[in-house]
C-alpha cells in the first residue's frame, strides 16, 4: 500500500475530503498533476493551437449526440430514412440533436484539417514527436472510416451511391477485390445487411478505436511536451529552468490554457451554433440536397459527389486515368534512375531499386487504372504517416525556413483546396488535367520533401521562445 | 508565384462558369411565403385537396398544422379526407402499385420535397414553383401532359382546372448546326377557374407550404439561434476577461 496521509482534525471538511479520496485514489491526482496542473506547454503557443482542444470538444459532441440519436434511429432499410425524419420533426428537440450531428461531422473535419496544419508549419512531427503525429494520422483514418459509415446511416440517395462507389473501389483490388467488397457489403449491392454493419462500426467500434487513439495522442504527447510557432525545445538539455526545475518558457496548463481554450471554445461554438441554427445545410455541403430522397437501388443519381471532406482524395481517384497511368511509370522511372545514378549506396541497393521499379512498372502495365486509383487515394493518407522522415530541414518552425518555403505551404493549400473543388464537380476535361496535375503536385510535395526542405539558407533560431506579455 | 496562384483561380473560375451553363434551368424565383400564416394555410388546403390523392407526406402529421395557426377541430373537418385521426401522417389514396401501373412510377414522397430539389439552380421552392406552373398539354404522351422542367415527367397537371389551358410558345434557333427549341414564353388558350395571377399566387401559396412541411421546426430555429448566439457572445466576453486576468501575470 501506497503511503497513507493523516490530516489534523482541525482541517476544513473539504481538506478532509480531499485527502479521504487521495488516499483511496492517487492516480486521479497523479493524473490530474502530470496533465493539468503541473503539465508545462510553452507560452508562446498562437491562434493555431486552439484545434486540439476544439477537436477533442467536438468528439464529445459526436459521442453524446450519437447516443440520443441512437435512442430513436432505426438501423434497417425499410425504416432509416423514416426515423431521421421521425427524430427531425417528432422527438422533442430531435432536430436539434440531428443537426449537432450533422454539422459536428463537418466540423470535425474542418477542425481536424486545421490542427494538421498547424503540425505542418511548425514542424510539430518532428523528433521527438513522430508518435503523437503517428497516433494523430491514424485518429485521421479512423475518423475517416467513422465518417463514411455514418454518411450511410441516413439512407438517402446519396448515402447509398456514395457507399456504392467507394466499396465498389475495394473491387478493382487485383484476385481478393471482388471477395472483398462483398465481405465489407454483407450483400452483391449495399443493402439492409450493409447498413446494419456500418450501424454497429460507426457507433461501437470504430468510437472505441478513436477513443483509444485520443488518449495515446495525448499521453504521447504530454511524455515528450508539446512544440510551440518558434520549434524550440523548452524542456530541452539547455533550456533555461526556474529554480524548482519548471522551464521558464513553459506555464502550467491549468489555469492558464484552460482559460484560453475556453475563449477559443466560446468563440467556435458561436461558428457552429450558426451553422446549426440559421443554415443546418450549409448550402448542400453539410447535408446533401440528393440525400433528401430515399435511396432508390434502382436509381442511379445523375452526379454522385461524396462530402466536401472527402473531396480531394475523390478528385485524386478520378485523376488516374489509363493515360495518367503512363505519367506515373514515368515518375517512377525517373525516380529509379535518379536513385540508382546518384545515390551512394552499395550496387546491391541499386540492383534491388532497379528490380522494384521493374516490377511496379509491370503491374502497373497490366493491371487496370481504376486500381491504381485507388492505390493513390489509398497513398494520399498513408503518405502522411511517414512525414517525420521526410521533412529534413535543418529548422523545425517555418519561422524559421528560408521564405520561399512559405510559398509552397502556400501553394500546397491552394493545389488541397483545388482538388477538394474538383472533386465536387462533375468530370470535365479541364477538370481532369487540373486534378492530375494537383495529384503530381500533392505528391510531388512529400516524396521530394526530402530534397526541397533542405534548401535554401534557414534563418538563426533563437535560444529562447519568442513572447511578448498581453 | 502570383502568377500560377491567378492562373489557378481563373482555371476554376472557368470550369465553374461551364458548370453554371450545362445545369442552366431558368427557375423563377418563389416568393418566400413560409412565415405568412393565411397562405401557408392556404397551401395546405390546396396541398390535401390535390397532391395527397396520389402523393403521401408519409413523415408528416396533419396534428402539426397547428403549428401554422390552425386549431384540430378545423384541420378535422376540413383536411382530413385519407384518415380519421389527426394524428396519423399524410399518406395516400392511391395504391402504389396502380399507380406505379398508370404513371410508370409511384408518385415521390412530398415531406421533404423542398429540401431535395434544390441545388437545381435555385432553391427547392424556386423549383417547385417554376415546376408547377410549366404544364402543358402534349397528345403525345400517355398522361396527355408535359412539363418544360421536368421533360416526359409522369405527372399530369393536377391543377388544371385552376390554370386553364396554357402552352408553352417556342421559337427556334439554330445552334451548332442543329434547330433547337426555345421557350419564349406562354399563351392562354382557355381561362381556368382562376387568372393566371390568381394561379401564380395559389402555387406560391402551395410552395410556401410545401417549404414549410420539409422542416415545421424552422422558423423556431432560427429564433432560438438568434438567443444562442446572444448568450454566446456575453460568454465570450466573460471568458475574454477571464482569460486576461489569468494572462496577465504571463511574462
Amino acid at each position: 500500500m501506497a503511503v497513507f496521509n493523516e490530516i489534523s482534525p482541525n482541517a476544513s471538511a473539504g481538506a478532509k475530503l480531499t485527502n479521504w479520496f487521495e488516499n483511496r485514489f492517487p492516480t486521479a491526482f497523479d493524473a490530474y498533476r502530470v496533465h493539468m496542473s503541473e503539465y508545462y506547454a510553452p507560452k508562446n503557443f498562437n491562434f493555431w493551437y486552439i484545434f486540439g482542444s476544439l477537436a477533442l470538444l467536438v468528439l464529445v459532441i459526436q459521442i453524446v449526440t450519437g447516443i440520443f440519436l441512437v435512442m430513436h434511429y432505426k438501423p434497417d432499410a425499410a425504416l432509416a430514412f423514416g426515423s431521421v425524419e421521425y427524430i427531425m420533426r417528432d422527438v422533442p428537440w430531435g432536430w436539434l440533436i440531428r443537426y449537432m450531428h450533422s454539422t459536428g461531422a463537418s466540423a470535425f473535419f474542418i477542425v481536424v484539417y486545421l490542427h494538421m496544419f498547424r503540425g505542418l508549419l511548425y514542424g510539430s512531427y518532428r523528433k521527438p514527436r513522430e508518435l503523437v503525429w503517428i497516433f494523430g494520422c491514424a485518429i485521421f483514418l479512423a475518423l475517416m472510416a467513422e465518417a463514411f459509415m455514418g454518411y450511410l446511416l441516413p439512407w438517402g440517395q446519396m448515402s447509398y451511391w456514395g457507399a456504392q462507389v467507394i466499396v465498389n473501389l475495394f473491387s478493382a483490388i487485383p484476385f481478393v477485390g471482388p471477395d472483398l467488397a462483398l465481405l465489407i457489403r454483407g450483400d452483391y449491392v449495399v443493402g439492409d445487411a450493409t447498413l446494419n454493419r456500418f450501424f454497429s462500426f460507426h457507433v461501437i467500434a470504430v468510437p472505441l478505436v478513436l477513443l483509444g487513439l485520443v488518449v495515446a495522442h495525448l499521453l504521447a504527447l504530454h511524455d515528450v511536451g508539446s512544440n510551440n510557432p518558434d520549434g524550440v525545445e523548452i524542456k530541452g538539455p539547455n533550456a533555461p529552468r526556474d529554480d524548482k526545475g519548471h522551464p521558464l518558457d513553459g506555464i502550467p496548463f491549468h489555469p492558464y490554457y484552460t482559460v484560453h481554450d475556453i475563449l477559443g471554445v466560446c468563440l467556435f461554438l458561436m461558428a457552429f451554433t450558426a451553422v446549426i441554427f440559421f443554415a443546418p445545410e450549409a448550402g448542400g455541403y453539410f447535408l446533401e440536397y440528393n440525400n433528401f430522397i430515399p435511396a432508390d437501388p434502382l436509381q442511379t443519381p445523375l452526379h454522385i459527389a461524396p462530402v466536401w471532406y472527402f473531396t480531394p482524395y475523390y478528385s485524386m481517384l478520378r485523376a488516374i486515368t489509363s493515360e495518367m497511368v503512363y505519367v506515373l511509370i514515368a515518375c517512377v522511372v525517373l525516380g529509379a534512375g535518379f536513385g540508382v545514378i546518384k545515390g551512394r549506396m552499395p550496387v546491391i541497393f541499386k540492383g534491388i531499386i532497379a528490380a522494384a521499379a521493374a516490377v511496379g512498372i509491370l503491374l502497373m502495365l497490366n493491371i487496370d487504372a481504376k486500381f491504381w486509383g485507388v492505390v493513390i487515394m489509398g497513398g494520399a493518407v498513408v503518405i502522411l504517416f511517414f512525414l517525420p522522415w521526410l521533412d529534413c530541414s535543418p529548422v523545425k518552425s517555418i519561422r524559421y525556413r528560408p521564405s520561399w518555403h512559405k510559398y509552397v505551404y502556400g501553394v500546397f493549400v491552394v493545389n488541397f483546396f483545388m482538388l477538394a473543388y474538383l472533386g465536387v464537380q462533375p468530370v470535365s476535361p479541364l477538370g481532369e488535367r487540373l486534378s492530375q496535375i494537383g495529384t503530381l503536385f500533392y505528391f510531388g510535395f512529400f516524396l521530394l520533401m526530402p530534397w526541397w526542405s533542405q534548401l535554401g539558407e534557414p534563418k538563426p533560431v533563437p535560444d529562447r521562445v519568442t513572447f511578448a506579455a498581453h | 508565384m502570383k502568377k500560377i496562384v491567378l492562373s489557378f483561380i481563373a482555371a476554376l473560375g472557368l470550369i465553374a462558369g461551364a458548370a453554371h451553363a450545362a445545369g442552366a434551368l431558368a427557375l423563377d424565383k418563389a416568393p418566400n411565403r413560409t412565415n405568412d400564416l393565411p397562405a401557408l394555410q392556404n397551401g395546405a388546403k390546396l396541398f390535401v385537396n390535390y397532391c395527397v390523392g396520389c402523393h403521401s407526406a408519409a413523415f408528416m402529421r396533419y396534428n402539426r398544422l397547428t403549428d401554422i395557426g390552425l386549431t384540430p377541430q378545423q384541420i378535422k373537418d376540413n383536411l382530413l379526407f385519407t384518415t380519421e385521426k389527426i394524428g396519423e401522417t399524410m399518406k395516400a389514396a392511391i395504391d402504389p402499385h396502380q399507380a406505379k401501373e398508370w404513371f410508370g412510377a409511384n408518385p415521390p414522397d412530398l415531406t421533404v420535397i423542398a429540401r431535395s430539389r434544390a441545388g437545381l439552380g435555385g432553391t427547392g421552392a424556386d423549383y417547385l414553383y417554376t415546376f408547377l406552373r410549366s404544364f402543358y398539354r402534349d397528345e403525345t404522351k400517355a398522361t396527355g401532359w408535359n412539363n418544360i422542367v421536368f421533360p416526359n415527367v409522369g405527372m399530369p397537371n393536377a391543377l388544371w382546372q385552376l390554370q386553364g389551358d396554357h402552352r408553352p410558345v417556342f421559337e427556334e434557333h439554330e445552334s451548332h448546326g442543329q434547330t433547337v427549341h426555345v421557350l419564349k414564353g406562354w399563351e392562354q388558350k382557355a381561362a381556368g377557374s382562376m387568372t393566371p395571377a390568381q394561379y401564380d399566387e395559389a402555387i406560391g401559396d402551395l410552395v410556401g407550404y410545401l417549404q414549410w412541411m420539409g422542416e415545421p421546426i424552422q422558423k423556431t430555429r432560427v429564433r432560438i439561434g438568434v438567443w444562442v448566439l446572444i448568450f454566446l457572445a456575453f460568454t465570450t466576453v466573460l471568458a475574454w476577461k477571464l482569460n486576461g486576468a489569468f494572462w496577465k501575470d504571463v511574462k
